[in-house]
C-alpha cells in the first residue's frame, strides 16, 4: 500500500510542476503589459517603467522568473490583486467555503434523489417509470445551466416568490464568519430566522448545481444495479426465500454502490465548472463568482493564482478518490 | 456472432428485397431506440434550419424594428403573429434569430468536434505507435489538461486568446481533446496486438500505411460515437462562454450570448430568455441522444 501511495505522489509532481508552469505563462501570454497595468495609463517615463520591471524581477530571463515564481508559491505566495491588493490566497479560503458548501448540498441533493430513482428504475426495468427516468436524466445531463437557473429564478422567485434571487443570506442578519460555511455558522449562533434564511438560500443554487449530478447518478445507479442484480449471489439470496427488498437494498446496493462512488469522486472537476456558472447566476460569494469577476476586471493574478489553487485540489481530490479505490480494491495496487 | 444467427431469415427475405448489407443491420439495431431516432430527427430537422435560414426566417437576425420592443410571443396578449416568438430589447425577432443561432450553432459543433478529433486522433495514434517517451509525453500532456475544470480552462484559454466566437471554439477544442486522444490510444493499442496488424507489417507497409489505413479504420467505432457527444459538450460549452461574455459577441445570434443580453430584462419578458435557452437543450439533447443510439448500435458487446 505504501509503495502504491509513493508510486502515486511521485506521479502528482511533474503533474503539479506542469500546472504552475502554465499558470506562470498565463500572465505573460494575457494582453496587457503587466508594468503598465500596474503604472496606469498616466504617460509614465520609460525609466520608470524599466525600475519597476526590475523591481518585480521582469528583466530576468525567463527560466531565472519561473524558478523564483516556484519559490514563491513554496513561501505560500500566490500574488497579489490589482483591485484589492489582498492577498489571493487569503481571498481564496474566505470564499472558498461557500463553494464547498454549494457543492456538497449539491451533490447530497444528487446521491439522496439520484440513487433510490435509479435502484427503481433497474428494478422495473423496461417499466414506464425506467423509461421515463432515463429520458429524465439525458435531459438533465444536457440542461444548460445558465438558461436552467435563470428559469429557476423566473419561476420559484419571480413568479411564485418562495425563493430568494440571489447571495447567500438575507441582509437583514448578520452571521459572525466562524466556519465560513454560511448553514453551520447560523446553527452555531443559534438564530433561528437567520438559519431559515441562509437555507431558503441555499435551494435553487443546490437544485441548479446538483441537477447535472443527479442525471449521471440516477444512470449509474442503475446500470450498476441491473449489472448486479443478474449476478449469482443475487439469485442464490432470493433462492433462500428473502424478501425483495432486503435483496436489492443489502445484497446488491452495497455491491453497486463502488461504481456511482468513483463517478462521483469523478464529477468534482465538471461539478466545479458547473459551480462557476451558478454563482455567477446566483450572486454567490463563493470562487467560481470571484474567478468570473477578475475577468472582467482584468484581475489577472487573481485568475492566476485561483485557477492554480483549483487545479491544485482537482489533483488532491482525484489521488484521494484513488488512494481509496486502491484501499477498497486490492488488486489495483500491485 | 448476430449475422450467423440470423442469416437463415435473411436467405427467405432475398428475394423479395437486396441483401442487409452492414449498413442495413446497423440501421435496424439503431432504429430500435426511440429515442435515437428522435435525436436523429431533431437533428435533421436541425441541419435542414440551417442551411436554409436565410429563406425560412421571417426577418433578419439583427435587423432592429423600432416600434416592437420586447413584444410578446403570438399567443400572449400584445403579441403579433409578425413576431411569432416576439422581440428583444431593440425589437429583433427572437424567432430570425434562434433560426440563425442553429446556423452558429452547427458551425461550432462542427469545427470543434473537426479540431479536436483531427487533433486527438494523430496525437493518440503518435502515442500508441511510438511508445516510450512519446507516449508519456502525450500522455502526461492530457493528464495535466484534465486537471483543470474544463469551463475554467476554457474560460483560461479565451483570457490569453481574447473573447469572440473563434477563439471561444479553440478553447472548447483544446479541453476536449483528451477524450479523443484517450479513445484513440486505448483502440490502437488493442488492434495493435492482432495479427492482421503484424501481417500487414510482414508485408512491408510503411508507419504512416499501418497508422491510417490499417489501424485506423478498426478505431472508427468508438471515434464516432465521441464526437456525436462531443457536438452536444461543443455546443453546451459555447454556449457557456458566450453567456460569460467570452464567446460570440452582439449581436451574433448566438444563443449563449442571447441568453446574457436577456440578463437584465428577462424577469418582464420571459421569452427573451426562454427559447434559445429551450433551442440549446433541444440541440444538445438531440446529439446526446442520437450518440447514445450510435453507441448502442456500433458496439458489438451490446449487440445482441
Amino acid at each position: 500500500m505504501l509503495r502504491y501511495l509513493l508510486r502515486r505522489i511521485g506521479m502528482i509532481v511533474p503533474t503539479f510542476v506542469a500546472v504552475t508552469f502554465l499558470s506562470f505563462m498565463l500572465i505573460r501570454l494575457v494582453p496587457g503589459d503587466p508594468i503598465e497595468v500596474r503604472a496606469g495609463e498616466h504617460g509614465v517615463p520609460p525609466e520608470r517603467l524599466a525600475e519597476f520591471r526590475h523591481q518585480f524581477g521582469l528583466d530576468q530571463p525567463l527560466w531565472k522568473q519561473f524558478l523564483d515564481y516556484e519559490a514563491q508559491l513554496l513561501h505560500g505566495d500566490l500574488g497579489t490583486s490589482i483591485v484589492t491588493q489582498d492577498s489571493v490566497l487569503h481571498a481564496f479560503f474566505q470564499l472558498f467555503p461557500a463553494t464547498i458548501e454549494l457543492s456538497v448540498c449539491a451533490i447530497l441533493f444528487a446521491v439522496l434523489v439520484g440513487m433510490p430513482l435509479g435502484v427503481i428504475a433497474a428494478v422495473k426495468r423496461g417499466s414506464g417509470f425506467d423509461y421515463g427516468l432515463m429520458g429524465i436524466s439525458v435531459t438533465g445531463a444536457s440542461m444548460p445551466i445558465p438558461w436552467w437557473g435563470l428559469m429557476m429564478i423566473l419561476i420559484f422567485s419571480v413568479a411564485f416568490g418562495w425563493t430568494p434571487v440571489s447571495g447567500r443570506i438575507s441582509d437583514a442578519y448578520f452571521i459572525e464568519p466562524v466556519t465560513g460555511f454560511m448553514l453551520i455558522d447560523c446553527w452555531w449562533s443559534d438564530d433561528a430566522g437567520a438559519c431559515t434564511s441562509a437555507a431558503s438560500h441555499l435551494i435553487l443554487p443546490t437544485i441548479v448545481l446538483g441537477t447535472i449530478p443527479l442525471a449521471v447518478v440516477a444512470r449509474m445507479t442503475r446500470s450498476a444495479m441491473l449489472e448486479v442484480l443478474s449476478e449469482d449471489y443475487i439469485r442464490t439470496a432470493r433462492a433462500k426465500g428473502l424478501g425483495g427488498a432486503r435483496v436489492v437494498v443489502v445484497h446488491a446496493l452495497r455491491n453497486a454502490l463502488i461504481p456511482v462512488v468513483t463517478v462521483i469522486g469523478l464529477q468534482v472537476g465538471s461539478l466545479l465548472s458547473g459551480a462557476i456558472l451558478t454563482e455567477t447566476i446566483f450572486s454567490w460569494p463563493g470562487v467560481g463568482h470571484w474567478l468570473i469577476e477578475s475577468i472582467q476586471r482584468r484581475d489577472y493574478p487573481v485568475l492566476q493564482g485561483g485557477t492554480l489553487l483549483i487545479a491544485t485540489l482537482v489533483m488532491l481530490v482525484n489521488l484521494g478518490v484513488d488512494m481509496t479505490y486502491g484501499f477498497l480494491n486490492p488488486r489495483i495496487r500491485r | 456472432m448476430s449475422s450467423t444467427a440470423s442469416a437463415p431469415v435473411q436467405a427467405t427475405g432475398a428475394a423479395a428485397r437486396p441483401m442487409p448489407g452492414t449498413l442495413r443491420l446497423f440501421w435496424r439495431s439503431f432504429a430500435e431506440n426511440r429515442g435515437a431516432v428522435l435525436g436523429l430527427a431533431i437533428t435533421l430537422v436541425l441541419i435542414v434550419l440551417a442551411l436554409l435560414a436565410d429563406v425560412v426566417a421571417p426577418h433578419s437576425p439583427i435587423e432592429q424594428f423600432r416600434d416592437y420592443f420586447l413584444t410578446p410571443p403570438v399567443w400572449e396578449q400584445g403579441g403579433t403573429a409578425r413576431f411569432l416568438l416576439g422581440t428583444d430589447d431593440v425589437g429583433r425577432d427572437v424567432l430570425s434569430r434562434l433560426i440563425f443561432g442553429a446556423r452558429l450553432s452547427l458551425l461550432i459543433g462542427i469545427a470543434v468536434v473537426a479540431l479536436s478529433l483531427a487533433v486527438g486522433t494523430v496525437l493518440g495514434l503518435l502515442a500508441a505507435f511510438a511508445g516510450g517517451f512519446v507516449d508519456v509525453a502525450i500522455m502526461r500532456m492530457m493528464d495535466i489538461v484534465l486537471v483543470f475544470p474544463s469551463l475554467l480552462l476554457a474560460i483560461v484559454i479565451v483570457a490569453i486568446l481574447g473573447p469572440g466566437l473563434f477563439n471561444a471554439m479553440i478553447a472548447v477544442a483544446i479541453v476536449t481533446l483528451p477524450s479523443y486522444t484517450r479513445l484513440t490510444r486505448a483502440a490502437a493499442l488493442s488492434e495493435l496486438a492482432r495479427d492482421y496488424v503484424t501481417a500487414t507489417r510482414c508485408a512491408g507497409a510503411g508507419p504512416l500505411r499501418l497508422m491510417f489505413n490499417t489501424v485506423l479504420p478498426n478505431c472508427v467505432a468508438p471515434l464516432i460515437v465521441q464526437a456525436t457527444l462531443g457536438f452536444a459538450t461543443a455546443i453546451l460549452d459555447a454556449a457557456a462562454l458566450g453567456f460569460l461574455g467570452l464567446g460570440a459577441q452582439p449581436p451574433t445570434p448566438e444563443w449563449g450570448t442571447m441568453l446574457a443580453g436577456a440578463l437584465q430584462f428577462y424577469q418582464r419578458a420571459w421569452w427573451v430568455l426562454a427559447f434559445p435557452g429551450l433551442a440549446i437543450l433541444l440541440t444538445v439533447l438531440a446529439f446526446n441522444l442520437f450518440g447514445d443510439g450510435l453507441r448502442d448500435a456500433l458496439d458489438p458487446k451490446l449487440r445482441r
